[in-house]
């Protein structure tokens, strides 16, 4: 037997003394990392510039215009029912609402007045629309979390609302159904019986998606505190929508403004409680949009229970002839991602002179830098998904 | 301004029947070809005279004849697909035909292992019995070597049985250790080529079912049964991209040095009692080892790509599977503490007698130690929940953003080899390894007559003793849970993918191996009665435990199947509105 | 409180520094002279009457026929409490304009009383020209700092909104090619 003996490594530094280790050997270095605009998370061509020190973020500052189209300008060359084809390419999820906003805005700014029935239509569409914008919102927010699989399920009930208004209006995704007016055309037969039906089969399947994900632990653990943003910030920055009720404020224009008969509908606007962390980080945003999704069920339900009783012609041509006045408007309409706001000047001729739009996701993108400071490379990705950005409206 | 047009081709049919014509002209061409050659060769070495059986006449025999022979079935039978390609498709397009085929095919390639396992027997059989011939053993090229068996010898043996010198010629080089390691590592490279190819088809029909839709439904016809084959042959077809930036020499070998340790742990990993490459006293060490050089190249790819989502990936990689080997490692120590040996096999061995006897039930700290080992398993395999080093939605693909074509899919290769070895460990050290979950007392007598023999066999080595394909199968329901749990859960952090092993599976692991200890030391050295009893009602808790669990996912799956038009992951064609 | 009652308010407080106001329109506002816009902006954000806690958006105006900008702030005033479980209500909501000359486009920056300033500011800046002076993402340019472009590239020349800009005919070496194949706009 040969006995074997293991000998130890030397030491390499055991001439070195203390004082010899400079710090400056020891140092880390920041990388400046570019997150976007090809990226997965970025949910289209937004761009985050990340200042790094290993796994941390020490800043991220968003770049925006890869999406720009100069769509304002646009508006200032075509008449108000022919601007609403632009108006769905901006926030390309939530086309209905889109269409809607700039039509009341316009009708608002002529004096126009529209019958019951064309209002409730519009109350149904824009309530499925949101639905199936948050539905996209959940799922890809489980996306960016790893979570695959809940995508795909939001992605089968958004495919159902798409078949709705596809019976509707012939279309999916740039709809123009909500025109100048009213609807472009009135409800085909059925239509209410099948989307009750959906709203039969869609509303359990939320306490599903909360099963399988809002309430997952690991999904909690990557959501809760993180990217906190408090009342006061949310209101500096302008925040609206679920980001703004995420961080607690129970604000929503649906119950402040009364322009297309909301205070008939009994519903409740749901803010984010800190549940499962502090208030107004990431899970609260998250949440808020499942729990609008079922008010929106609770709205459509006794919508659609008026609409066949409703007096009136779906569509008004007078629309189309508008004239817009010497005057201006500033028009804001609860989108899912926010208040889209429409800033319209008229001259006395169909073709207003200047159309300006506020998009929600590029005010509620500004708040980026100053909560995506100091946290990890995973929280960015859960910061800008929470926020719920659509990059046809930020860059417009 | 410039203008390119590239003109639209439509597919002519005429062109397309041409072509076919063609290629069956060559092949049929080439067979003819190589079957006169064979003949030929056979003719004028006058291969198939007894009296006329030479030594250096099995080069002639390997090169001249089996080779242009095995090219004729080859070429023949290409010939034929090409003509019959219709009837072929439309024959694997009928319902469960390719399922059956695919079964057959496990089937057969069992029965191909087996049937070589005999004839190397068969070999070694007459290596150990003095053959009475006087003939002089054959010097191998005059290189000293020799080779105790003459083929005149071999055919002396056999020739009652198959009366043709040509099997005697083929059977010749079957006594060298060296053809049988051959043999053996082709077998294995082509295991692990195809588990990656099954498992990623298996993966994405079960992915698809888990998200409530079909997965592959096209390629092969029979649930896109060949939607991986399809898929490997557009990957070696798309361009191989090397980052002009990054360092050429490290990013090319970085695949391999992914590859080639998951292939080296198949040499240790027992499929069963005589179907392993090399049985080593350290087999464990060994495959644990092989699996840890992964990382290597992992980091080297993440480097050489010079791409800063890759060195995240890389650094991710480093930092989890360097941390979660520790509690991998002190986990898989439990059984080896058991048992009392490094050696798989024997450790195997000692789980023979059924359900009872694995060492998962043997008491609650090897109960918690399988739970430990099977965490730290899904992360070091870097599969999800803790697919943080590919993690799509931070990192673009992690570390291997930058390859493309065969290079990407050796990682993948690497990675699902990897996933099979550690549920195989998993299934060794703690779930019988390919053992039956019945007694021993259950196996069916072999002997008797063939009919008799052979379906005993067949079910002694499917169910009811041991076998591979009972390892491979509990291998398998490993592998399908780390596709369960892929697909269910959201992804950790990188912090709290670190919390959870230091400050979770760390500390536990340390526990159970000390509590480990000292029941090994309480039941088999101090003798205590009282010490026994505890550890029977312990054994016997936890076997009741682990009968309500596999009664519990038996039921589940029967719910399952027989609601699964009620269930989430059903179609949504079944759930639209007036469907 | 009514559009009016507030610009009473700004008036007593601001004098002629309140330039006039238009309550008659579907867009009630009040006009402020740039220089005084900051300290106007602090105290309608500040006033306890007021608290105008938002800034909704700013909409940049080319009035080329009165050689002017406008920038458009609309304000509003929310009233509640964060975490109450009260609704908020709208207690009031007010448009600012501010106009400047077109040669000379200059207002100071309101990004340091709302946050949300910051990008409108730059994108006005962006598309229109109107330099916010003391923004506080502000780059050098040959006539001083200015903010940050946001949403074109930052070598881009030009604000697109203006109603006399000519669509470049080159970016980059890039030609452009308009809609209808002209390779000059026609207005």
């Amino acid at each position: 037997m040969t006995e074997l003996v293991l000998e130890s490594r030397p030491d390499i530094n055991a001439d070195l003394t203390a004082d010899q280790i400079r710090l400056e050997d020891l140092q880390t270095e920041e990388m400046l990392v570019n997150m976007g605009p090809q990226h997965p998370a970025t949910h289209g061509v937004l761009r985050v510039v990340l200042r790094t020190d290993g796994e941390m973020v020490l800043e991220a500052v968003p770049h925006i215009g890869y999406l720009h189209r100069c769509a304002e300008k646009i508006g200032e060359n075509v008449a108000p029912y022919q601007y609403i084809p632009y108006t769905d390419r901006m926030d390309y999820l939530a086309g209905m609402n889109d269409n809607l906003a700039f039509a009341l805005a316009a009708e608002k700014l002529a004096g126009m007045e529209l019958s019951r029935r064309a209002q409730l239509i519009r109350v149904v569409f824009a309530e499925l629309n949101r639905i199936a914008s948050h539905l996209v919102s959940m799922g890809t927010y489980g996306l960016d979390m790893g979570a695959f699989t809940p995508f795909l399920y939001a992605f089968r009930e958004r495919e159902m609302i798409l078949d709705l208004f596809e019976a509707a209006c012939g279309a999916r995704l740039t709809y123009s159904y909500i025109t100048v007016g009213g609807v472009t055309q009135d409800l085909p037969e059925r239509w209410i019986d099948v989307c009750s039906e959906f709203l039969d089969y869609f509303e359990p399947k939320i306490d599903e998606y909360n099963n399988l994900l809002s309430f997952n632990h690991i999904f909690v653990k990557r959501t809760a505190n993180v990217g906190v943003i408090t009342p006061e910030d949310a209101l500096a920055f302008g925040l609206t929508g679920p980001v703004l009720r995420g961080s607690g404020i129970r604000w929503d224009l649906r119950k402040a403004q009364n322009d297309l008969g909301y205070d008939e509908f009994e519903f409740d606007v749901p803010i984010g409680e800190g549940l499962k962390g502090t208030l107004g980080d990431c899970w609260d945003r998250y949440y808020v949009r499942i729990l609008e999704m079922k008010q929106s069920v609770r709205i459509l339900r006794q919508a659609l229970a008026r609409l066949p009783d409703a007096p009136g012609d779906a569509y008004d041509k007078r629309g189309k002839t508008m004239k817009l006045p010497a005057d201006e408007i500033y028009y804001e309409l609860e989108n899912p991602r926010g208040q889209l706001g429409f800033y319209i000047q008229g001259n006395g001729s169909t073709i207003p002179a200047r159309v300006k739009a506020r998009g929600p996701s590029f005010c509620n993108l500004s708040v980026l830098t100053h909560i995506g400071t100091n946290c990890l490379l995973a929280d960015i990705a859960a910061i800008v998904g929470s926020i719920d950005v659509v990059m046809g409206e930020v860059d417009r | 301004m410039a203008q390119i047009t590239l003109p639209w081709t439509p597919k002519d049919p005429e062109k397309l029947r041409a072509y076919r014509a063609k290629a069956v002209k060559l092949l049929f061409g080439l067979a003819l070809l190589q079957l006169l050659t064979a003949g030929a060769l056979y003719t004028v070495f006058s291969i198939g005279v007894p009296a006329r059986i030479e030594d250096w006449k099995v080069i002639v025999v390997v090169l001249g004849v089996l080779g242009p022979a095995a090219g004729f079935g080859a070429c023949f039978l290409g010939g034929l697909a090409v003509i019959l390609y219709r009837q072929i498709g439309a024959f694997l397009r009928l319902p469960w035909v390719a399922f059956v085929l695919f079964c057959g095919g496990v089937v057969g390639a069992c029965l191909l292992v087996w049937a070589h396992a005999l004839l190397f027997d068969f070999t070694k059989h007459m290596l150990e019995k003095p053959i009475g011939t006087t003939e002089v053993a054959t010097d191998l090229l005059g290189s000293g070597l020799v080779a105790p068996l003459t083929v005149r010898e071999i055919y002396s043996e056999i020739r009652s049985v198959i009366p043709q010198p040509l099997a005697a010629y083929l059977l010749w080089p079957l006594q060298f250790d060296l053809v049988r390691d051959l043999v053996a590592l082709a077998g294995i490279i082509g295991f692990v080529s195809i588990v990656p190819v099954f498992g990623i088809w298996w993966e994405r029909k079960v992915a698809g079912r888990i998200q409530s839709r079909l997965g592959p439904m096209r390629v092969g016809g029979w649930h896109g049964w060949l939607q991986s084959p399809a898929d490997g042959l557009k990957l070696i077809f798309k361009e191989d991209f090397i980052p002009p930036e990054g360092d050429r020499i490290l990013f090319r070998l970085a695949p391999y040095l992914t590859f080639v340790p998951a292939i080296c742990a198949f040499i240790a990993l027992p499929f069963a009692g005589a179907y392993v490459f090399r049985d080593l006293d350290v087999a464990l060490l060994f495959i644990l080892a092989m699996l840890g050089i992964e990382v290597v190249g992992v980091i080297l790819a993440g480097w050489a790509s010079n791409n800063k989502w890759s060195v995240y990936g890389a650094m991710r990689e480093a930092c989890q599977m360097v941390s979660y080997e520790i509690p991998m490692g002190m986990s898989l120590l439990i059984p080896v503490m058991t048992v009392g040996t490094l050696r798989l096999t024997a450790i195997a061995d000692a789980q023979g007698d059924g359900f009872h006897s694995w060492l998962l039930f043997r008491n609650p700290f090897c109960f918690v130690a399988f739970f430990c080992y099977y965490v730290a398993a899904l992360a070091s395999c870097k599969r999800a929940p803790f697919d943080l080093p590919e993690s799509e939605s931070e990192l673009v693909a992690g570390f291997h953003t930058e390859y493309s074509g065969f290079r990407w899919s050796l990682f993948f290769f690497g990675e699902y080899a990897a996933m099979f070895i550690v549920s195989g460990l998993a299934v060794i050290l703690f779930l019988g390894g390919w053992k039956s979950p019945f007694p021993e007392s259950w196996a069916l007598q072999t002997g008797g007559p063939w009919y008799q023999d052979f379906v005993a066999r067949v079910l002694n080595g499917m169910l009811l003793k041991e076998g591979p394909i009972l390892f491979i199968l509990k291998a398998a329901f490993l592998y399908y849970v780390q596709l369960w749990v892929r697909w269910t859960l959201p992804r950790i952090r990188i912090d709290q993918v670190l919390y959870g092993c230091v400050q979770v599976l760390l500390p536990l692991t340390m526990l159970v191996l000390l509590g480990n200890t000292f029941w090994i030391l309480a039941t088999k050295h101090l003798e205590l009665g009282w010490v026994d009893t505890l550890d029977t009602i312990f054994h016997a808790a936890l076997v009741i435990l682990g009968y309500i669990l596999v009664i519990g996912m038996i039921a589940i799956a029967a719910y399952g199947y027989m609601n699964r038009r009620r269930l989430v992951g059903t179609l949504a064609v079944d759930h639209l509105p007036g469907a | 409180m009514t559009p009016e009652q507030i610009s009473d308010i700004l008036k007593d407080t601001f004098g002629d520094r309140i330039v006039g106001g238009e309550f008659q329109s579907a867009h009630p506002r009040v006009e402020v002279r740039p220089d005084a816009w900051p300290d106007v902006a602090t105290y309608l954000r500040d006033d306890p009457r007021l608290q105008f806690n938002m800034l909704r958006c700013i909409s940049a105006v080319d009035m080329l026929e009165d050689d002017q900008f406008i920038a458009v702030y609309d304000l509003d005033s929310l009233n509640g409490a964060a975490g109450s479980g009260n609704l908020w209500t709208r207690r009031h909501a007010i448009s600012i304009h501010v106009r400047v000359p077109r040669g000379n486009p200059h207002i100071p920056s309101v990004a340091h009383v709302w946050s949300a300033a910051d990008w409108h500011e730059r994108e006005a800046y962006d598309l229109m020209g109107i330099v916010f002076d003391g923004h506080p993402d502000s780059v050098a340019g040959p006539d001083g700092p200015h903010p940050r472009r946001i949403l074109c590239p930052d070598d881009w020349e030009g604000h697109p909104l203006r109603k006399d800009y000519a669509f470049p005919m080159e970016y980059q070496g890039i030609p452009a090619v308009t809609e209808y194949g002209q390779t000059r706009p026609v207005h």
